[in-house]
């Protein structure tokens, strides 16, 4: 049991591994699109794409499935990559990120990719996406379960307080929101464009349950998701606290790598430093 | 004449006429689309009763959702609800909701083409004493430049009524424009409704002007239309309940018999009913037209009557644009 589920996380570690290097990939070809905050989130989507979603890539409508609303839309590259790798759609498509006549736009549009399961982009509105989601599924008495991932520079959008209001005073518990507390947008330090701490005794006050994990530690976001289900009475937020552009190193904690895709010399370091964990082990 | 076909209210012209606004209707479909389909849910933001979703709120208390005074959540909400299979209303005062939440409705109902119905009442100069803050003018204008987006305007409370049942069981985003104030159901339950289907409302023989109208103004039209029959004008009314799709046809043969055209509309003339109506007819067959309506004006507090002399939209202001219009012939 205990071998089995150490070869587990060492899967998902080295899958959030090929995620960073296709992100890396899928941007340059792109020329355009978020590096720091999609490789930043990549052990989120690893743990959601792997193990926590119960979903299936063959059956993307099928009624029972969990939802996953990503709000922060402009996330989207390590989602697309995420679901390649889940079976989705094929790792070649997704070379046409961005580019004409693609299902993968720069921002996703609902319906045009199967596995998508809203529209998103402009920020702020995710988690009320997800609350529609969430008030349906207890209508009609569904046990699936509504995760949204929401970046922190978003916070700043009033449609998010508005949001979180109305879940906490519905006491909606079957939404998990996964909040990548990264402490970048894009003019500089989210403490210093517009403060946003205490964030967690916000959520609190308006009557959420918070956890709060290491970003990058794959084993404690699946806790903290399964920690989530046990909670009854509330929605959960798990503010993860993750490294922008995490795994490269010169990309990390840098906010000009917000908006901006990896030059060719910068992809070439960087996918070296994925590669050989910066270093730490031989090229193949 | 009035056109037999469409079965109007044998009251019609009559002081005594019975008036409801449009949003009493509304509130009748809502309860009615409610019982046809278990899907159908309401959201409201805090002015429940005002929109009249009292009734379905207290007939499907499992079905009504209480926003509280937050129309971007409500227009979210509502996409997330109709992305699981719902089919909800969301309900709030035109200036607010698509004012306020327009780009939730943009990029969540409109681009995201979920089946979403947007009910904007208190549409109009006519909501009266609550000032300009209160009074949508720009609604029109501004739900239709969206794709996918239907527009439904009804000239009185039982259009609205099926214009309410209609938009439940349409797949898509539409809009559901509502007044405040009472005007005459001068419609009947015969009254043909046909969502993109523009009705003749009036004609008489060798008419001189189209009178295009919608919401509860197109009364007025029928009214002017009546008088300038007497003064030897004939006319064609067109009750032109669907702003979006546009019925192109009806509009362009009214203005090729008539070779005049006025629209009438409780909205700002650009970017309306107005608008729309003049884009059609420069690309199918230019007419001379006049446009009654706001005049790229705000309104201010007032009575319902008062506001629509002072700004250009009663009877007598549509009989003097026909005038002025068939001189252009």
């Amino acid at each position: 049991m205990a071998e089995s589920y150490d070869k587990k996380v060492k899967f998902l570690e080295e899958m959030a591994n090929k995620i960073r290097q296709k992100i890396i990939e899928t941007l340059l070809e792109a020329g355009s699109g978020h590096s720091a905050a999609t490789l930043g989130s990549a052990d989120i989507f690893t743990a959601l794409y792997f193990h926590i979603l119960n979903h299936d890539p063959r059956k993307p409508d099928w009624p029972d499935r969990d939802r996953l609303v990503l709000s922060c839309g402009h996330y989207c590259p390590v989602q697309y990559v995420a679901m390649a790798y889940a079976g989705y759609f094929p790792l070649e498509e997704l070379k046409t990120l961005r580019k004409i006549n693609s299902r993968l736009q720069g921002h996703p549009h609902y319906g045009v990719l199967p596995g998508i399961e809203a529209t998103s982009g402009p920020l702020g509105s995710g988690l009320s996406q997800a609350i529609g989601m969430a008030l349906a599924a207890r209508m009609d008495k569904k046990k699936h379960r509504i995760y949204c991932v929401t970046s922190d520079g978003e916070q700043d959008e009033g449609n998010v307080w508005e949001a979180v209001m109305f879940a906490g005073k519905n006491r909606l518990s079957n939404i998990t929101a996964i909040l990548d507390r990264n402490n970048i947008q894009i003019d500089g330090y989210t403490e210093n464009v517009m403060p946003l701490e205490p964030l967690r005794a916000k959520y609190e006050a308006f009557n959420w349950h918070v956890l709060e994990v290491d970003g990058h530690n794959i084993e404690a976001i699946i806790d903290a998701a399964n920690e989530a289900k046990s909670i009854y009475e509330k929605p959960t937020l798990i503010i993860a606290h993750t490294i922008p552009g995490k795994g490269v190193e010169f990309m990390e904690c840098e906010f000009k790598y917000h908006g901006v895709p990896p030059t060719k010399d910068e992809a070439a370091l960087a996918l070296q430093e994925l590669r050989t964990l910066c270093g730490k082990i031989e090229e193949d | 004449m009035i056109n037999p076909e469409v079965k109007l209210s044998p009251e019609i012209f009559k002081p005594e006429i019975k008036q409801e606004p449009t949003r009493f209707g509304f509130g009748e479909g809502l309860i009615i689309a409610g019982e046809a389909d278990p899907n159908v849910v309401v959201l409201c933001a805090d002015i429940t009763s005002s929109t009249r979703c009292d009734g379905f709120r207290d007939r499907f208390p499992e079905r009504f959702f209480e926003m509280g005074i937050a129309e971007q959540n409500m227009a979210v909400v509502a996409a997330g609800l109709a992305l699981s299979g719902k089919i909800p209303f969301i309900s709030s005062y035109a200036t607010f909701s698509p004012g306020r939440n327009w780009e939730q409705i943009r990029s969540f109902i409109a681009y995201g083409n979920t089946n979403v119905n947007i009910v904007g009442a208190h549409a109009g100069i006519s909501t009266g004493p609550d000032g300009a803050t209160h009074q949508a003018t720009e609604d029109l204008a501004l739900m239709r430049v969206l794709p996918n987006m239907r527009i439904f305007i009804p000239c009185d409370s039982l259009e609205a009524k099926k214009a309410t049942i209609a938009a439940a069981k349409i797949w898509g985003p539409d809009y559901l424009r509502l007044t405040r104030e009472k005007t005459p159901v001068f419609t009947t339950d015969q009254t043909p409704f046909i969502p993109g289907r523009a009705e003749i409302f009036w004609e008489a023989s060798k008419p001189q002007c189209a009178i295009i109208g919608c919401g509860p103004l197109v009364n007025n039209a029928l009214l002017a239309a009546k008088d300038l029959a007497e003064e030897g004008i004939n006319t064609i009314v067109v009750n032109n309940h669907t702003l979006k799709p546009m019925d192109e046809k009806t509009i362009i043969d009214v203005a090729k018999k008539c070779r005049a055209v006025v629209t009438v509309e409780e909205h700002q003339v650009t970017g309306g009913l107005g608008g729309a109506v003049a884009e059609i007819l420069a690309k199918n067959c230019p007419t001379p037209m006049e446009f009654v309506g706001m005049q790229d004006t705000f309104g201010e507090s007032g009575n319902m009557n008062e506001l629509i002399e002072k700004y250009g939209m009663g009877t007598g202001a549509i009989k003097e644009a026909v005038k002025k219009v068939v001189k252009k012939r």
